[in-house]
């Protein structure tokens, strides 16, 4: 029963970049575009920052989906950060696809701080492409409970 | 296959040569095993001992994993202002592609390292053995010239086996199996470089998600996280491992499966653009999940983005410490 309704209104992780992805979005808030609800941004100082582990663990921790953004690239603050991001994503983006999790799961973009519009309308089809997707049961900790694990 | 023991032969006398001239303090090799049919390895420290050494089908570890410990900068050793010794390695192809993956990630002194290159004929796959004699286990065995091997099964028959019927995927698929940079080369008959374009990996992407996720469930699910494949990989050199980590504390330590998926992603992950495909991993496995499939898939993905094969040269970066403008970038949602 729960599993045909759960996934109505996903839950997303959004890794943004704190120069572009993350201006973008504060851009999209400021000039009032709409976009749904379901993203959960974590700013990060750069999408050289995302360890592959981070997405891995968001879908471990029940996200139905994770998205990072960052700078276009030539645009990165830190000169070559997202470049050399891209490369793990991209691996990453193949690999997490052959072990079966759904493309559509994890997600790369690029928006720069003045794509406050691009950005409103990014997360509405990434909001779209999830929402046709199966609740995440794949990669979920089956076992809940902090004190066992020690979680912090 | 005649030449294992005059290769064999060559080989001990090149170490006692080594030794002789003081070229090396001590030498990585392979010598008996205590079960038939297996080798085990051994550190050599003078020339007498070079008689131990063995050289045929079940040398199968990859040595290159126990050279970084000679090179560690304990900071006591510092101080004491002992200079690093000097060690020779029996390497297989995949040995040496280890060996200049480590050199290049600066764990081991390119000086201080002598590669000794045997010809290699291919090792062998002893769960394949056990699949040939029926379930039955090795009770006793030896390799006889020509490439046959005769085995002794655990219920009494005597059997001969063909090493080109037993040997390793690994083997069987090896494209390098040649030691480019050998500072000794012992020549002889090597296996062919044979070159399958990644056909088990291409018809495993052909399955549906749903399947795919399912094998790679039903294989992780056996897991008994004892980090053998991690042990047993040059590459896994690291101090503090993410899987045993604990600010943060990726994993839990249980048998949560989730948590032993995260563990395999992760590895596998590390060894983009690194691995050599010495198939280490899955001998070392005690369950025999299939490590391979997966592993494989990374580096047949870093050769065609990237155009890396990682262990050949020790100039060129890996892949993931470069970029370039033109980068693939067509995983990349537009909004």
């Amino acid at each position: 029963m729960e599993e045909k309704k759960e996934n109505n209104e996903p839950k997303i992780v959004a890794f943004l970049c704190n120069w572009c992805s993350y201006a973008g979005a504060d851009l999209a808030g400021v000039s009032r575009f709409q976009y749904p609800a379901n993203i959960r941004v974590i700013r990060i100082p750069c999408s050289g920052r995302i360890n592959p582990l981070f997405i891995v663990k968001a879908l471990q921790e029940g996200a139905d989906g994770v998205l990072v953004s960052g700078c276009h690239p030539g645009d990165c603050h830190y000169i070559s950060g997202n470049l050399a991001a891209r490369r793990k994503f991209a691996l990453l983006k193949n690999f997490l696809s052959y072990l079966g999790i759904e493309q559509d799961r994890v997600q790369f973009s690029w928006v720069s701080a003045s794509e406050g519009n691009i950005f409103a309308s990014l997360i509405k089809k990434v909001v779209d492409n999830i929402k046709k997707l199966p609740a995440n049961k794949k990669l979920v900790r089956k076992r809940v409970g902090v004190q066992e694990y020690g979680w912090y | 296959m005649g030449g294992t023991e005059s290769i064999e032969n060559k080989l001990k006398d090149a170490v006692k040569d080594l030794f002789l001239k003081k070229k090396v303090d001590i030498v990585i090799g392979f010598e008996k095993g205590s079960l038939p049919l297996t080798s085990r390895p051994c550190f050599i420290r003078s020339s007498d001992m070079a008689e131990r050494l063995v050289w045929n089908a079940s040398c199968t570890n990859n040595l290159a994993v126990y050279l970084p410990r000679f090179f560690q900068k304990v900071p006591r050793a510092k101080k004491s202002g002992t200079p690093p010794p000097v060690v020779g390695i029996v390497a297989k192809g995949c040995d040496a592609r280890s060996v200049v993956g480590l050199i290049k990630e600066k764990q081991i002194l390119k000086e201080n390292v002598v590669i000794i290159g045997m010809s290699c004929q291919g090792v062998i796959d002893r769960r394949k053995i056990e699949s040939f004699i029926d379930g039955s286990f090795i009770a006793g065995g030896r390799q006889e010239p020509g490439g046959i091997l005769e085995i002794t099964t655990g219920v009494g028959d005597k059997k001969k086996i063909k090493v080109s019927d037993v040997l390793a995927e690994s083997c069987i698929e090896c494209q390098y199996p040649h030691v480019e940079n050998a500072d000794v080369r012992i020549d002889g008959e090597s296996i062919t470089a044979s070159d399958d374009g990644y056909k088990a990996i291409k018809a495993f992407e052909e399955k549906s998600p749903e399947e795919r996720w399912q094998y790679f469930t039903d294989e992780i699910s056996r897991c008994i996280r004892c980090y053998a494949c991690r042990q047993a990989c040059p590459n896994c050199y690291c101090k503090v491992c993410f899987a045993e980590q604990t600010l943060p504390r990726w994993i839990g330590p249980g048998d949560e499966l989730s948590d032993v998926m995260i563990y395999h992603i992760g590895r596998i992950f590390h060894q983009a653009g690194r691995c050599v495909e010495c198939n280490a991993c899955v001998r070392a496995c005690p369950v025999g999940i299939d490590l391979r499939l997966f592993t494989r898939k990374l580096c047949m993905d870093v050769k065609e983005l990237f155009g890396y094969i990682p262990g050949l040269s020790i100039e060129e970066l890996p892949p993931l410490l470069r970029f370039e403008l033109n980068d693939n970038n067509d995983f990349i949602t537009t909004g």
